[in-house]
Protein backbone atom coordinates (compact mmCIF):
# COMPACT_ATOMS: atom_id res chain seq x y z
CA UNK A 1 0.00 0.00 0.00
CA UNK A 2 2.90 2.49 0.87
CA UNK A 3 4.12 1.54 -2.86
CA UNK A 4 1.21 3.10 -3.77
CA UNK A 5 0.84 6.06 -2.24
CA UNK A 6 4.90 6.79 -3.19
CA UNK A 7 3.52 6.34 -6.70
CA UNK A 8 0.40 8.67 -6.76
CA UNK A 9 2.80 11.25 -3.91
CA UNK A 10 5.50 10.91 -7.21
CA UNK A 11 3.02 12.02 -10.30
CA UNK A 12 1.41 14.49 -8.21
CA UNK A 13 5.36 16.36 -8.13
CA UNK A 14 5.97 15.88 -10.98
CA UNK A 15 2.99 17.15 -12.27
CA UNK A 16 3.48 20.17 -10.28
CA UNK A 17 6.95 20.61 -11.76
CA UNK A 18 5.26 20.88 -14.99
CA UNK A 19 1.70 22.03 -14.46
CA UNK A 20 0.86 23.22 -18.27
CA UNK A 21 0.68 19.36 -18.75
CA UNK A 22 -2.41 19.12 -16.73
CA UNK A 23 -4.01 22.74 -17.30
CA UNK A 24 -3.85 21.95 -20.76
CA UNK A 25 -6.44 19.17 -20.33
CA UNK A 26 -9.01 21.27 -18.07
CA UNK A 27 -8.63 24.28 -20.10
CA UNK A 28 -9.62 22.13 -23.36
CA UNK A 29 -12.64 20.87 -21.50
CA UNK A 30 -13.28 24.35 -20.44
CA UNK A 31 -13.33 25.91 -23.42
CA UNK A 32 -15.18 22.73 -25.48
CA UNK A 33 -17.88 23.03 -22.88
CA UNK A 34 -18.28 26.96 -23.59
CA UNK A 35 -18.40 26.91 -27.56
CA UNK A 36 -21.48 24.64 -27.32
CA UNK A 37 -23.99 28.17 -26.00
CA UNK A 38 -21.99 30.77 -27.57
CA UNK A 39 -22.31 28.24 -31.01
CA UNK A 40 -26.02 27.24 -30.64
CA UNK A 41 -27.51 30.38 -29.16
CA UNK A 42 -29.11 31.55 -25.82
CA UNK A 43 -32.15 28.56 -26.11
CA UNK A 44 -32.28 27.10 -22.45
CA UNK A 45 -34.80 24.38 -23.31
CA UNK A 46 -32.34 22.81 -26.35
CA UNK A 47 -29.53 23.74 -23.99
CA UNK A 48 -31.00 21.57 -21.10
CA UNK A 49 -31.62 19.09 -23.25
CA UNK A 50 -27.68 18.88 -25.08
CA UNK A 51 -25.94 19.27 -21.78
CA UNK A 52 -25.35 16.01 -20.37
CA UNK A 53 -24.02 14.87 -23.35
CA UNK A 54 -22.19 17.88 -24.27
CA UNK A 55 -20.37 17.66 -20.68
CA UNK A 56 -19.93 13.92 -20.51
CA UNK A 57 -18.50 14.15 -24.29
CA UNK A 58 -16.29 16.89 -23.22
CA UNK A 59 -15.19 14.99 -20.40
CA UNK A 60 -14.08 11.85 -22.47
CA UNK A 61 -12.08 13.86 -24.88
CA UNK A 62 -10.31 15.52 -22.36
CA UNK A 63 -9.42 12.63 -20.38
CA UNK A 64 -8.19 10.79 -23.84
CA UNK A 65 -5.95 13.94 -24.44
CA UNK A 66 -3.90 12.77 -21.41
CA UNK A 67 -3.73 9.09 -21.54
CA UNK A 68 -0.50 9.25 -23.84
CA UNK A 69 1.32 10.98 -21.05
CA UNK A 70 0.15 8.59 -19.05
CA UNK A 71 3.09 6.11 -19.65
CA UNK A 72 5.45 7.19 -22.32
CA UNK A 73 7.56 9.46 -19.85
CA UNK A 74 8.36 6.50 -17.60
CA UNK A 75 8.82 4.53 -20.82
CA UNK A 76 11.30 6.62 -22.39
CA UNK A 77 13.30 7.88 -18.98
CA UNK A 78 13.55 3.98 -18.12
CA UNK A 79 11.30 4.81 -14.64
CA UNK A 80 9.32 1.48 -16.10
CA UNK A 81 11.69 -0.61 -16.10
CA UNK A 82 13.02 -0.07 -12.40
CA UNK A 83 8.86 -0.01 -11.53
CA UNK A 84 8.77 -3.62 -13.12
CA UNK A 85 12.19 -5.13 -11.61
CA UNK A 86 11.18 -3.27 -8.07
CA UNK A 87 9.90 -5.59 -5.15
CA UNK A 88 6.78 -3.74 -4.99
CA UNK A 89 4.25 -5.55 -7.00
CA UNK A 90 4.08 -3.78 -10.31
CA UNK A 91 0.34 -3.85 -10.50
CA UNK A 92 0.22 -1.49 -6.90
CA UNK A 93 2.42 0.81 -9.02
CA UNK A 94 0.48 0.95 -11.22
CA UNK A 95 -2.52 1.44 -9.68
CA UNK A 96 -0.97 4.56 -8.10
CA UNK A 97 -0.22 5.95 -11.18
CA UNK A 98 -3.92 5.47 -12.67
CA UNK A 99 -5.48 7.23 -9.63
CA UNK A 100 -2.28 10.10 -9.71
CA UNK A 101 -3.69 10.64 -13.61
CA UNK A 102 -7.50 10.74 -12.21
CA UNK A 103 -6.52 13.22 -9.38
CA UNK A 104 -4.72 14.96 -12.02
CA UNK A 105 -7.12 14.79 -14.90
CA UNK A 106 -10.88 13.86 -13.56
CA UNK A 107 -11.40 15.14 -10.03
CA UNK A 108 -10.59 18.81 -11.76
CA UNK A 109 -13.58 17.81 -13.99
CA UNK A 110 -15.63 16.16 -11.23
CA UNK A 111 -15.30 20.29 -9.51
CA UNK A 112 -15.67 22.29 -12.88
CA UNK A 113 -18.81 20.65 -13.94
CA UNK A 114 -21.46 22.10 -11.81
CA UNK A 115 -19.90 25.29 -13.05
CA UNK A 116 -19.88 24.93 -16.18
CA UNK A 117 -23.12 23.19 -15.94
CA UNK A 118 -24.50 26.40 -15.45
CA UNK A 119 -24.23 27.96 -18.78
CA UNK A 120 -26.80 25.49 -19.72
CA UNK A 121 -29.32 26.33 -17.31
CA UNK A 122 -29.30 23.31 -15.18
CA UNK A 123 -30.76 23.44 -11.97
CA UNK A 124 -29.15 22.67 -8.69
CA UNK A 125 -30.37 18.99 -8.47
CA UNK A 126 -29.35 18.46 -11.97
CA UNK A 127 -25.95 19.51 -11.38
CA UNK A 128 -25.24 17.52 -8.22
CA UNK A 129 -26.20 14.70 -10.15
CA UNK A 130 -24.13 15.56 -13.02
CA UNK A 131 -21.16 15.94 -10.69
CA UNK A 132 -22.33 12.95 -9.13
CA UNK A 133 -22.52 10.75 -12.15
CA UNK A 134 -19.17 11.94 -13.36
CA UNK A 135 -17.29 11.07 -10.17
CA UNK A 136 -18.24 7.90 -10.78
CA UNK A 137 -17.39 8.19 -14.23
CA UNK A 138 -14.18 9.47 -14.55
CA UNK A 139 -12.34 7.15 -12.75
CA UNK A 140 -13.63 4.44 -15.02
CA UNK A 141 -12.36 6.30 -17.89
CA UNK A 142 -8.61 6.57 -16.12
CA UNK A 143 -9.20 3.03 -15.58
CA UNK A 144 -9.81 2.13 -19.02
CA UNK A 145 -8.02 4.21 -20.52
CA UNK A 146 -4.82 3.10 -18.47
CA UNK A 147 -5.35 -0.20 -20.68
CA UNK A 148 -5.34 1.70 -23.61
CA UNK A 149 -2.00 3.58 -23.36
CA UNK A 150 -0.05 0.28 -21.89
CA UNK A 151 -1.31 -1.58 -25.36
CA UNK A 152 -0.33 1.38 -27.11
CA UNK A 153 3.25 2.26 -25.78
CA UNK A 154 5.51 2.63 -27.63
CA UNK A 155 3.52 2.61 -31.03
CA UNK A 156 4.30 4.53 -33.79
CA UNK A 157 1.12 7.23 -34.14
CA UNK A 158 0.24 5.35 -31.09
CA UNK A 159 -2.01 8.63 -30.16
CA UNK A 160 -4.51 8.16 -32.87
CA UNK A 161 -4.70 4.67 -32.42
CA UNK A 162 -5.05 5.02 -28.94
CA UNK A 163 -8.40 7.06 -29.45
CA UNK A 164 -9.14 4.42 -32.06
CA UNK A 165 -8.82 1.51 -29.25
CA UNK A 166 -10.49 3.53 -26.11
CA UNK A 167 -13.07 5.59 -27.54
CA UNK A 168 -15.60 2.79 -28.29
CA UNK A 169 -14.95 1.32 -24.25
CA UNK A 170 -15.90 4.49 -22.69
CA UNK A 171 -19.12 3.92 -24.68
CA UNK A 172 -20.98 2.41 -21.82
CA UNK A 173 -19.58 5.16 -19.44
CA UNK A 174 -21.45 7.81 -21.63
CA UNK A 175 -24.20 6.17 -21.99
CA UNK A 176 -25.08 5.59 -17.96
CA UNK A 177 -23.31 8.80 -16.84
CA UNK A 178 -25.42 10.80 -19.40
CA UNK A 179 -28.17 9.03 -19.46
CA UNK A 180 -28.00 9.64 -15.25
CA UNK A 181 -28.13 13.42 -16.03
CA UNK A 182 -30.82 13.04 -18.77
CA UNK A 183 -33.72 11.05 -16.63
CA UNK A 184 -32.99 13.65 -13.38
CA UNK A 185 -33.56 16.44 -15.69
CA UNK A 186 -36.81 14.54 -16.92
CA UNK A 187 -37.74 14.16 -13.34
CA UNK A 188 -37.24 9.95 -13.30
CA UNK A 189 -35.40 8.12 -11.15
CA UNK A 190 -31.24 8.22 -11.61
CA UNK A 191 -30.49 4.97 -9.06
CA UNK A 192 -30.66 2.66 -12.32
CA UNK A 193 -27.88 4.93 -14.14
CA UNK A 194 -25.66 5.54 -11.31
CA UNK A 195 -25.83 2.20 -9.68
CA UNK A 196 -24.42 0.46 -13.05
CA UNK A 197 -21.87 3.59 -13.63
CA UNK A 198 -20.49 2.45 -10.17
CA UNK A 199 -20.52 -1.56 -10.94
CA UNK A 200 -18.60 -0.75 -14.11
CA UNK A 201 -16.32 0.85 -11.55
CA UNK A 202 -15.81 -1.62 -8.80
CA UNK A 203 -15.13 -4.46 -11.96
CA UNK A 204 -12.78 -1.48 -13.48
CA UNK A 205 -10.89 -0.86 -9.97
CA UNK A 206 -10.46 -4.80 -10.10
CA UNK A 207 -9.48 -5.99 -13.22
CA UNK A 208 -7.86 -2.57 -15.06
CA UNK A 209 -4.61 -2.75 -13.12
CA UNK A 210 -3.62 -6.41 -13.99
CA UNK A 211 -4.82 -5.81 -17.56
CA UNK A 212 -2.67 -2.91 -17.66
CA UNK A 213 0.37 -4.33 -16.13
CA UNK A 214 0.29 -7.64 -18.85
CA UNK A 215 -0.18 -4.84 -21.42
CA UNK A 216 3.02 -3.18 -19.71
CA UNK A 217 5.40 -6.04 -19.43
CA UNK A 218 4.76 -6.78 -22.95
CA UNK A 219 5.49 -3.00 -24.12
CA UNK A 220 9.19 -3.70 -22.09
CA UNK A 221 10.09 -7.06 -24.26
CA UNK B 1 23.97 -18.23 -5.55
CA UNK B 2 23.33 -17.08 -9.08
CA UNK B 3 23.33 -20.70 -11.53
CA UNK B 4 22.31 -19.81 -15.04
CA UNK B 5 22.01 -22.51 -17.84
CA UNK B 6 21.13 -23.23 -21.21
CA UNK B 7 20.02 -19.41 -22.14
CA UNK B 8 18.63 -19.04 -25.39
CA UNK B 9 17.76 -15.78 -26.79
CA UNK B 10 16.58 -15.05 -30.87
CA UNK B 11 15.45 -11.74 -32.30
CA UNK B 12 13.07 -12.19 -34.87
CA UNK B 13 14.88 -15.25 -37.28
CA UNK B 14 18.29 -14.50 -35.86
CA UNK B 15 19.72 -16.27 -32.76
CA UNK B 16 21.51 -13.73 -30.73
CA UNK B 17 22.87 -16.76 -28.64
CA UNK B 18 22.34 -20.08 -27.19
CA UNK B 19 23.05 -22.23 -24.28
CA UNK B 20 24.43 -19.75 -22.20
CA UNK B 21 25.63 -21.20 -19.19
CA UNK B 22 27.58 -19.34 -15.83
CA UNK B 23 27.44 -19.95 -12.15
CA UNK B 24 28.55 -16.86 -9.56
CA UNK B 25 29.23 -17.53 -6.07
CA UNK B 26 28.97 -14.79 -3.22
CA UNK B 27 31.84 -12.51 -3.97
CA UNK B 28 32.54 -13.33 -7.54
CA UNK B 29 31.34 -10.84 -10.70
CA UNK B 30 31.14 -11.79 -13.88
CA UNK B 31 32.13 -9.59 -17.28
CA UNK B 32 29.67 -9.99 -20.00
CA UNK B 33 32.16 -9.02 -23.10
CA UNK B 34 31.53 -9.12 -27.00
CA UNK B 35 30.88 -6.81 -30.08
CA UNK B 36 28.07 -4.07 -30.87
CA UNK B 37 25.01 -6.15 -31.35
CA UNK B 38 26.46 -9.88 -29.74
CA UNK B 39 23.11 -9.84 -27.26
CA UNK B 40 25.08 -8.33 -24.36
CA UNK B 41 21.76 -6.30 -23.18
CA UNK B 42 19.42 -8.67 -24.49
CA UNK B 43 21.49 -10.98 -21.83
CA UNK B 44 21.42 -9.12 -18.77
CA UNK B 45 17.84 -8.36 -19.65
CA UNK B 46 16.85 -12.13 -19.89
CA UNK B 47 18.78 -12.45 -16.43
CA UNK B 48 16.47 -9.88 -14.71
CA UNK B 49 13.53 -11.34 -16.28
CA UNK B 50 12.23 -7.80 -18.18
CA UNK B 51 11.96 -10.63 -21.34
CA UNK B 52 11.98 -14.02 -21.76
CA UNK B 53 13.92 -16.59 -22.51
CA UNK B 54 13.25 -18.76 -25.51
CA UNK B 55 15.00 -21.84 -23.13
CA UNK B 56 16.92 -22.07 -20.23
CA UNK B 57 16.86 -21.47 -16.45
CA UNK B 58 18.08 -18.96 -14.26
CA UNK B 59 18.37 -20.45 -10.11
CA UNK B 60 18.85 -17.70 -7.56
CA UNK B 61 19.71 -18.97 -3.63
CA UNK B 62 18.78 -22.69 -5.29
CA UNK B 63 15.46 -21.66 -6.45
CA UNK B 64 14.35 -20.89 -10.05
CA UNK B 65 14.20 -16.85 -10.23
CA UNK B 66 10.73 -16.57 -11.28
CA UNK B 67 9.47 -18.60 -7.73
CA UNK B 68 12.49 -16.73 -5.49
CA UNK B 69 12.00 -13.19 -3.70
CA UNK B 70 14.79 -12.78 -6.70
CA UNK B 71 13.85 -8.65 -7.26
CA UNK B 72 14.07 -7.80 -3.68
CA UNK B 73 17.80 -8.92 -4.05
CA UNK B 74 18.59 -7.50 -7.15
CA UNK B 75 19.32 -4.23 -8.53
CA UNK B 76 19.64 -3.61 -12.33
CA UNK B 77 21.11 -0.70 -13.46
CA UNK B 78 19.92 -0.37 -17.50
CA UNK B 79 21.13 2.12 -20.25
CA UNK B 80 18.72 4.38 -19.84
CA UNK B 81 19.18 7.24 -16.90
CA UNK B 82 16.29 6.34 -14.68
CA UNK B 83 16.00 9.38 -13.47
CA UNK B 84 13.12 12.44 -13.69
CA UNK B 85 14.33 15.36 -14.94
CA UNK B 86 11.81 17.77 -13.15
CA UNK B 87 12.98 16.23 -9.82
CA UNK B 88 16.29 16.89 -7.95
CA UNK B 89 18.66 14.00 -7.47
CA UNK B 90 17.64 14.10 -3.78
CA UNK B 91 13.88 13.96 -4.38
CA UNK B 92 14.82 10.82 -7.31
CA UNK B 93 16.43 9.14 -4.89
CA UNK B 94 13.97 8.96 -2.32
CA UNK B 95 11.22 8.82 -4.13
CA UNK B 96 12.77 5.68 -6.11
CA UNK B 97 13.40 3.83 -2.69
CA UNK B 98 9.50 4.78 -1.41
CA UNK B 99 8.69 2.76 -4.80
CA UNK B 100 10.89 -0.09 -4.12
CA UNK B 101 8.68 0.09 -0.25
CA UNK B 102 12.25 0.48 1.56
CA UNK B 103 12.81 2.64 4.05
CA UNK B 104 15.38 5.03 3.14
CA UNK B 105 16.28 8.60 5.18
CA UNK B 106 17.36 11.86 3.83
CA UNK B 107 20.83 11.79 5.47
CA UNK B 108 21.54 8.50 4.01
CA UNK B 109 20.34 9.82 0.31
CA UNK B 110 23.07 13.02 1.43
CA UNK B 111 26.01 11.24 1.74
CA UNK B 112 25.14 8.68 -1.10
CA UNK B 113 25.05 11.96 -3.46
CA UNK B 114 28.42 13.49 -1.73
CA UNK B 115 30.38 9.99 -2.11
CA UNK B 116 29.33 10.52 -6.04
CA UNK B 117 30.44 14.00 -5.87
CA UNK B 118 27.46 15.68 -6.46
CA UNK B 119 27.32 17.77 -3.50
CA UNK B 120 25.81 20.84 -3.66
CA UNK B 121 24.13 19.70 -6.56
CA UNK B 122 20.99 17.50 -4.70
CA UNK B 123 18.61 20.59 -4.86
CA UNK B 124 19.16 21.33 -8.37
CA UNK B 125 16.73 19.54 -11.05
CA UNK B 126 18.00 17.06 -12.61
CA UNK B 127 17.57 18.48 -15.81
CA UNK B 128 20.04 21.36 -15.86
CA UNK B 129 23.30 18.73 -14.62
CA UNK B 130 25.43 16.86 -17.65
CA UNK B 131 25.09 13.78 -18.65
CA UNK B 132 27.91 12.20 -16.63
CA UNK B 133 26.60 13.74 -13.24
CA UNK B 134 23.06 12.28 -14.50
CA UNK B 135 24.30 8.69 -14.55
CA UNK B 136 26.35 9.58 -11.28
CA UNK B 137 22.73 10.22 -9.90
CA UNK B 138 21.50 6.88 -10.90
CA UNK B 139 24.64 5.14 -9.49
CA UNK B 140 24.05 6.62 -5.94
CA UNK B 141 20.80 4.07 -5.71
CA UNK B 142 23.82 1.35 -5.44
CA UNK B 143 24.48 2.96 -2.17
CA UNK B 144 21.12 3.63 -1.16
CA UNK B 145 19.25 0.62 -2.60
CA UNK B 146 20.76 -2.62 -0.58
CA UNK B 147 20.98 -5.33 -3.15
CA UNK B 148 23.16 -8.63 -3.26
CA UNK B 149 23.38 -9.04 -7.14
CA UNK B 150 23.86 -5.99 -9.62
CA UNK B 151 23.34 -6.14 -12.72
CA UNK B 152 25.08 -3.34 -14.46
CA UNK B 153 25.04 -2.37 -18.35
CA UNK B 154 27.37 0.23 -19.72
CA UNK B 155 27.41 1.73 -16.00
CA UNK B 156 31.00 2.75 -17.07
CA UNK B 157 30.07 4.78 -20.07
CA UNK B 158 29.95 9.11 -19.85
CA UNK B 159 31.59 8.65 -16.48
CA UNK B 160 34.96 10.33 -16.16
CA UNK B 161 38.15 9.08 -15.02
CA UNK B 162 37.74 9.80 -11.72
CA UNK B 163 33.96 8.44 -11.67
CA UNK B 164 35.31 5.13 -13.30
CA UNK B 165 37.87 4.56 -10.21
CA UNK B 166 34.48 5.43 -7.75
CA UNK B 167 32.34 3.06 -9.64
CA UNK B 168 35.45 0.54 -9.46
CA UNK B 169 35.51 0.79 -5.55
CA UNK B 170 32.06 0.60 -4.99
CA UNK B 171 32.07 -2.94 -6.78
CA UNK B 172 34.98 -3.83 -4.89
CA UNK B 173 33.18 -2.76 -1.53
CA UNK B 174 29.81 -4.73 -2.84
CA UNK B 175 32.03 -7.71 -3.63
CA UNK B 176 33.93 -8.02 -0.54
CA UNK B 177 30.97 -7.75 1.73
CA UNK B 178 29.68 -11.30 -0.23
CA UNK B 179 27.45 -9.38 -3.20
CA UNK B 180 27.84 -10.90 -6.58
CA UNK B 181 27.72 -8.34 -9.81
CA UNK B 182 27.63 -8.96 -13.68
CA UNK B 183 28.80 -5.97 -15.95
CA UNK B 184 28.98 -4.75 -19.56
CA UNK B 185 31.47 -2.71 -20.61
CA UNK B 186 34.28 -2.00 -23.19
CA UNK B 187 36.94 -0.61 -21.30
CA UNK B 188 39.43 -2.08 -18.74
CA UNK B 189 38.15 -1.99 -15.33
CA UNK B 190 39.28 -1.03 -11.98
CA UNK B 191 38.34 -4.38 -10.67
CA UNK B 192 39.91 -7.58 -9.18
CA UNK B 193 39.97 -10.21 -11.61
CA UNK B 194 36.68 -11.66 -12.19
CA UNK B 195 34.95 -14.51 -14.34
CA UNK B 196 34.38 -13.84 -17.94
CA UNK B 197 31.81 -14.49 -20.60
CA UNK B 198 32.41 -14.02 -24.73
CA UNK B 199 29.23 -13.72 -26.63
Amino acid sequence: MNALLATVRRDLLLALRRKSEVLTTLFFFVIVVSLFPLGIGPEPELLKKIAPGVLWVAALLSTLLGLPRLFAADHLDGTLEQMALSPSPLALLIAGKILAHWLLCGLPLVLLAPLLGLQFALEGQTLFILSLSLLLGTPLLSLIGAMGAALTLGVRGGGVLLALLVLPLYIPTLIFGAGAVEAQSAGLGVEGHLSLLAALLALAVFFAPWATTAALRIALE
Amino acid sequence: MLKVSGLTCSRGERQLFADVSFSLAAGEWLHVQGENGAGKTSLLRLLVGLSPADAGEIYWRGVAASEADFHRDLLYLGHHAAVKDDLTPLENLCLSAALDGIPLDEKAALAALVRLGLRGREALPVRVLSAGQKRRVLLARLLTRPAALWVLDEAFNALDSGAVQLLGELIGEHLAKGGLAVLTSHQPLPLPAGKRLML
